[in-house]
């Protein structure tokens, strides 16, 4: 199982033009820890639109390479956006689930994921280009190899300790978040 | 020209590159035009709340979307609505009524009967169009205001606009 907060580290490092939506709670909490960055789009709320997000961002920018992190419950909460986003098929578009079974922010119940529904299984359904699940950090290097030059569109399920983490608060105003991304993408 | 033909004229004046919808037989001939034309990209969602994700994305993309959906996909949408309030994303969406005039489906009047209501309580600046003539005019409008102001912009089609469901084969 992989330490959540090394793992995004590991993902986002020299992350180059990367665009990056998190979902809310623990992934943008991970993502913030891992180095605020004006091309991250933090939610706080909004579950279950991660992914969608990036679908029209990565329609919008097809010149650029997408990543949508977020958590099982936010993933879950938006998995008819799978079937979405495998009709369109963007090839720049990457989705990674930090799945610790559980909706941390909560209270730790357990989720869909902890009963064994697959994401893995439910992208690849969904007619994504590749999907594949990682436990083990040494692995991290690879996959963040995918979410820079792997065709998309695609799926990382990385399962993750469900251990409680301190929280790292980015940028919380959303029209601020929103100025800073566009700006950025601008430049 | 028709109203859905006129609406496609105000896409193209205002430069809409996305279209997110759930299909209704309101919308079918503007799907087809949108579908048709190179410039956009028509999403096919598989509920209407998605669509509010894809509006926001592409606008962080700088890309200008639509939503069209019917009057019973406003109430999937809710809570994803607090996206566009919270940053202040430009959005138009265009809803074909049912529930109201002439309707033959009861299951269609309690969310088609509150659908103003509710897109006014979640933000939406919202027009209520009844006659072909004015659709044109009054969705350019929308559309300056949504993408000019960053608004959320609601135009409802009137099921008397659209025309009764015929239920007869």
């Amino acid at each position: 199982m992989l330490d959540r907060r090394r793992f995004v580290a590991d993902l986002l490092a020299d992350r180059g033009d990367l665009l990056v939506v998190t979902g809310l709670g623990s992934a943008t909490y991970d993502a913030a820890a891992a180095g605020d960055h004006p091309l991250n789009f933090y939610l706080w709320g909004a579950m279950g639109g991660a992914l969608m997000i990036g679908l029209g961002l990565a329609l919008a920018r097809p010149d650029r390479r997408v990543t949508v992190i977020t958590g099982d419950g936010d993933f879950l909460m938006g998995l008819g956006s799978l079937a979405t986003v495998g009709v369109k098929q963007p090839n720049n578009l990457s989705v990674v689930v930090l799945d610790n079974g559980h909706y941390g922010e909560t209270g730790m119940q357990a989720s869909a994921t902890q009963a064994g529904i697959d994401p893995v299984a439910t992208a690849l359904a969904c007619r994504f280009k590749q999907a594949c699940q990682v436990s083990r950090i040494e692995d991290a290097g690879a996959m963040r190899a995918l979410l820079h030059s792997g065709e998309g569109p695609l799926l990382i399920h990385a399962r993750i300790k469900s251990e409680d983490t301190p929280r790292v608060l980015p940028l919380r105003d959303g029209h601020a978040i929103k100025e800073r991304f566009i700006a950025a993408l601008k430049a | 020209m028709n109203w859905p033909d006129a609406i496609y004229a105000q896409f193209r004046r205002v430069g809409i590159r996305q279209v997110g919808y759930v299909p209704d037989a309101g919308h079918s001939r503007l799907i087809t035009l949108c579908q048709n034309d190179p410039a956009i990209a028509d999403v096919v969602l598989t509920t209407e709340e998605e669509g509010v994700g894809l509006v926001a994305g592409a606008a962080l993309g700088g890309q200008r979307a639509a939503l069209l959906m019917q009057s019973s996909g406003v109430g999937n949408c809710i809570n994803m609505f607090s996206l566009l309030r919270n940053c202040g994303f430009g959005c138009v969406v265009l809803v074909t009524m049912r529930g109201e005039f002439g309707e033959f489906n009861p299951w269609q009047v309690p969310m088609g009967s509150i659908t103003e209501d509710v897109l006014k309580l979640a933000g939406f600046l919202t027009h209520r169009i009844d006659i072909a003539d004015d659709v044109g005019e009054v969705v350019g409008a929308g559309c300056d205001m949504a993408f000019d102001g960053n608004l959320q912009v609601a135009i409802l089609l009137s099921q008397r606009l659209i025309g009764r469901k015929q239920w007869t084969r």
